[in-house]
């Protein structure tokens, strides 16, 4: 037996111990499986305070709907898709406050563009200012199109994997991958017009 | 400024940048404490399921009602007509008699 195939069972039998009401079987699944919810959590998040509600909201919503899992697919599947759509809401509910925190650049991020304005390959994209900067541009976009930017460009999921990581339908998740594109784009616009455009 | 360039080179830089996987100390037992005050399953999930249920069992009875209902109507009509046809063929060739 695989190990992939030996974990499984092993969800298998957590989970069905927790369904006939052992919750304490419960815990081994969180210990598991936090890493990757913490992971996932952060890149939509930044402050630990709300990575930390995400997860929690995870891993409640994981328990109160245990009952459905129907062992199918992998739990980590199941609960990956539970943990998206949580992220998703997370990014709908702070939408306003997002909207309106567009500051101006700092000292760093300033910097980097002017290297990169002058000479494009100068300017690292492992440099502290471009993760600044690409969170920046990422916090003003819209909860869809964050999302979609996240999964498609910088995680390199596939379209139908969105799709059924969002439980939105493939031509949906196409869709708002192109207006996603334009968006960013016009967020980088409004960024740079003042200085470089 | 080539702003396509520049959003590819920044999705790179967020590509290089991987997030954390690090768990709080003892979050397990946060959750665990968390979820040992909740209720246990949905209830408003199961409460919901039982009304689609009822749902679909009425909507089938109705459904059922509604053909049963139809079709002696349907059956009386046939007979209505055959009976009709068959007073209308016997007149008919009585009207006809008496004309000759």
């Amino acid at each position: 037996m695989s190990d992939s195939a030996r974990m499984e069972r092993a969800d298998a039998e957590w989970i069905e111990l927790v369904l006939k009401g052992d919750t304490a079987s419960f815990e081994p699944l969180v210990v598991k499986y936090s890493p990757r919810v913490f992971a996932m959590a952060r890149r939509y998040a930044r402050r630990d305070s709300e990575v930390e509600d995400i997860v929690q909201e995870v891993w409640s919503k994981t328990f109160q709907k245990l009952s459905s899992f129907r062992g199918d697919a992998p739990f980590e599947h199941w609960l990956m898709r539970l943990a998206v759509r949580t992220c998703y809401d997370f990014l709908r509910s702070h939408q306003r406050n997002r909207e309106t925190s567009f500051t101006e650049l700092s000292a760093p991020e300033t910097e980097w563009l002017d290297r990169y304005v002058a000479e494009p390959e100068s300017a690292s994209e492992e440099a502290s200012a471009a993760r600044q900067l690409v969170e920046r541009v990422l916090e003003m976009l819209s909860p869809a199109a964050r999302m979609v930017i996240t999964l498609l460009e910088i995680e390199d999921r596939s379209v139908k994997e969105i799709a059924e990581l969002t439980g939105w339908s493939v031509p949906l998740v196409k869709v708002r991958a192109f207006r996603a594109r334009a968006e960013m784009k016009k967020c980088l616009q409004r960024i740079t017009k003042d200085k470089y455009l | 400024m080539n702003l396509r360039d520049l959003q590819n080179k920044l999705i790179v830089a967020a590509r290089k940048q991987a997030p954390e996987a690090r768990v709080p100390y003892a979050f397990e037992k946060r959750i665990m404490a968390r979820l040992a005050k909740t209720p246990r399953f949905d209830e408003w999930g199961q409460w919901v399921r039982s009304l689609w249920y009822g749902a679909a069992v009425c909507a089938s009875i109705a459904l059922l009602m509604s053909i049963w209902s139809v079709a002696p109507e349907t059956e009386q009509e046939m007979a209505t007509n055959f009976s009709q046809g068959i007073e209308q063929t016997i007149l008919a060739a009585g009207e006809s008699e008496n004309l000759w």
